[in-house]
């Protein structure tokens, strides 16, 4: 349809884009085999050593453990709260509806330094969270809860009121129907919404600096020792790791999305979407 | 079902009359699963937002380095008054607009080559690369720029090897400009792509049938219907830019509003001005947002 030398400016921006989201990646992975301290071109390879010493380094596996438990608390809680709150706009009308999505959506339209702030004053004032990993569970969660729930509201959209209204007529009451339609029929809405609740957790930084107290995170490592050109190889060591392991949520963002409704995105040789399927009931 | 029913009959009892009961009253029904979503957001998120607005009223008594709860507007005065926050707030701005124009020009060719001219294959394997680096960890990223940006470094070299001289990009503006544009790009392309795959062939076809020509269906169909992507796409690359303070700290040199924020709760422990700084960041996004509402971008987000 377009003229050849369009096709090829489209396809040569693409190339180009590509190149420059992909090329620094590839540098944290070339410079973790550095063996000189800067990062002048060309890098000195190869040399393993900064693995051993990153591995030594007795503040990361803390930092670590502190992610790692901040994420899973920080994500059950925005589940739980996410879910909750899609049913409720989702099944009923009433006073302020429309305003729960915007609010919701506000910890993380707003600047991450005024979230993080507002966090820092309140649990200033309020005795009975202190700074630390209660703290920063509980300001991860409330920036995490729209994830969720623009998951969970997603697919209950998509999926039919009859399979509910059947199983009510069935017999079933409300708590079975939960159990055994409505819940099966999201799982992977879940699924999603707690991977990115989750990934949101583990790469947060400025609420994280504002909330913390003493205790660290992998971030707040990263962010300490950057500030460190001393500590620069270890830093380049950890964040090639940490890149790698982010393929994980990934590959299963990806095969849940194959289950879903992107895999079906596909086009008839026409070019026209495929008429997207219903939401497969359970069983 | 029904052998588990009989068989577990008293707490069923319970369940099944419980279960009726909420069927029969809907408010109780929402009451209860609205109550803690809500509780939480309004106690931990706007009741903070709401303090933190107070705090911009308050001052801090230079003496004993306390809060002075006595309600004014000083603060507001102060960055008023001096030059210091107007010139920051500028450059902010700047950085948020320059940002967002390169990370448009660079997202809407892909987006455009993904969504319209790319096979469904090719399509997929494009879309996939846009959104991994978004798994990627913040400060990783960064920390990519930090080392091709330093001195003597990968861009560096790269710079004068095309003819630039001994030129070195590390600790300037340029370098926070490249970073912003590199970490918010996914977020420019993605709702673009989207708006540009829902553009209806049968549109183009009809455009074509009235004796269009190429340039012209793309410059009377298919862009107008990308605006609303294009809006959204600059939603996030300038509100973002406008509130990140950690990139302008370890790739550059100049302070940005956020810094001014960040260096003002740290070592100053001035926490009423910081607030009221923050302040200047909403009203610009909200500004922002309100322009960006009437050209239908909320539905393209």
């Amino acid at each position: 349809m377009e003229g050849s030398a369009a096709r090829w400016f489209f396809r040569l921006m693409t190339l180009f884009v590509l190149a420059f989201l992909y090329i620094p990646l590839a540098i944290v992975v070339l410079y973790a085999f550095n063996k000189t301290r800067t990062a002048s071109w060309p890098p000195d390879l190869w040399t393993t050593e900064w693995f051993s010493q990153a591995w030594q380094d007795p503040s990361l596996k803390p930092a670590l453990f502190n992610s790692i438990k901040a994420g899973i608390a920080a994500t059950t809680l925005a589940l739980i709260l996410g879910t909750l709150a899609s049913f409720a706009v989702h099944r009923f009308s009433f006073f302020g509806r429309n305003t729960i999505s915007f609010a919701l959506v506000l910890p993380i339209a707003l600047p991450g330094i005024v979230t993080a702030l507002a966090l820092n004053s309140m649990v200033e004032a309020v005795p009975f969270i202190s700074f630390g990993l209660p703290a920063i569970i509980v300001g991860h969660a409330t920036f995490c809860v729209v994830v969720v729930y623009n998951n969970v509201i997603a697919r209950l959209r998509r999926t039919s009121d009859s399979f509910i209204e059947a199983s009510m007529d069935l017999g079933a009451d409300g708590v079975q129907t939960f159990r055994y339609v409505t819940l099966p029929s999201m799982r992977t809405a879940l699924l999603a919404g707690a991977l990115l609740a989750f990934g949101l957790s583990f790469d947060e930084i400025v609420v994280t600096i504002y909330l913390s107290g003493t205790e660290s995170t992998l971030p707040l490592w990263i962010f300490n020792n950057l500030q460190r050109p001393t500590n620069r190889p270890i830093v380049n060591v950890v964040a090639m790791v940490v890149l790698l392991l982010s393929l994980i949520p990934v590959y299963i963002a990806q095969r849940l999305a194959g289950e879903g409704p992107i895999g079906r995105k596909e086009r008839s040789p026409e070019g026209m979407p495929v008429a997207p399927l219903e939401e497969a009931g359970p069983g | 079902m029904a052998v588990t029913a009989s068989t577990s009959a008293p707490p069923k009892g319970l369940r099944a009359r419980l279960s009726a009961s909420l069927f029969r009253h809907p408010k109780g029904r929402l009451g209860l699963i609205l109550s803690a979503p809500l509780a939480w957001m309004v106690l931990v998120y706007l009741v903070s937002l709401a303090l933190l607005l107070a705090t911009s009223f308050w001052t801090l008594d230079p003496l004993t380095s306390t809060i002075d709860k006595t309600w004014g507007l000083q603060n507001y005065q102060t960055i008023i008054d001096g030059s210091t926050y107007w010139r920051i707030t500028l450059r902010t701005l700047t950085m948020a607009i320059q940002v967002t124009a390169a990370d448009l020009i660079l997202a809407f060719p892909i987006a455009y080559y993904a969504a319209r001219m790319a096979k469904p294959r090719i399509r997929g394997i494009v879309t996939l690369l846009v959104v991994i680096p978004l798994w990627a960890n913040y400060l990783i990223r960064v920390f990519a720029w930090k080392t091709l940006l330093s001195g003597g470094g990968p861009v560096d070299a790269l710079l004068s090897a095309i003819g630039f001289g001994n030129v070195s990009l590390a600790g300037t503006r340029w370098a926070v400009w490249i970073t912003f544009t590199y970490l918010w790009l996914p977020f420019a392309i993605l709702p673009i792509y989207a708006a540009l795959e829902r553009v209806p062939p049968s549109f183009v076809e009809a455009s074509s049938d009235l004796g269009a020509h190429t340039g012209m269906t793309f410059r009377k169909v298919i862009f107008p219907l990308a605006i609303p992507g294009i809006v959204a796409g600059s939603i996030f690359t300038f509100s973002l830019t406008l509130g990140d303070y950690l990139t302008p700290t370890l790739v550059g040199k100049d302070l940005f509003l956020g810094n001014a924020i960040s260096s003002l709760t740290g070592t100053a422990n001035n926490k009423p001005l910081a607030a009221a700084i923050a302040v200047i960041p909403i009203v610009i996004v909200i500004i922002y947002l309100s322009l960006a509402k009437r050209t239908g971008a909320f539905e393209a987000l």
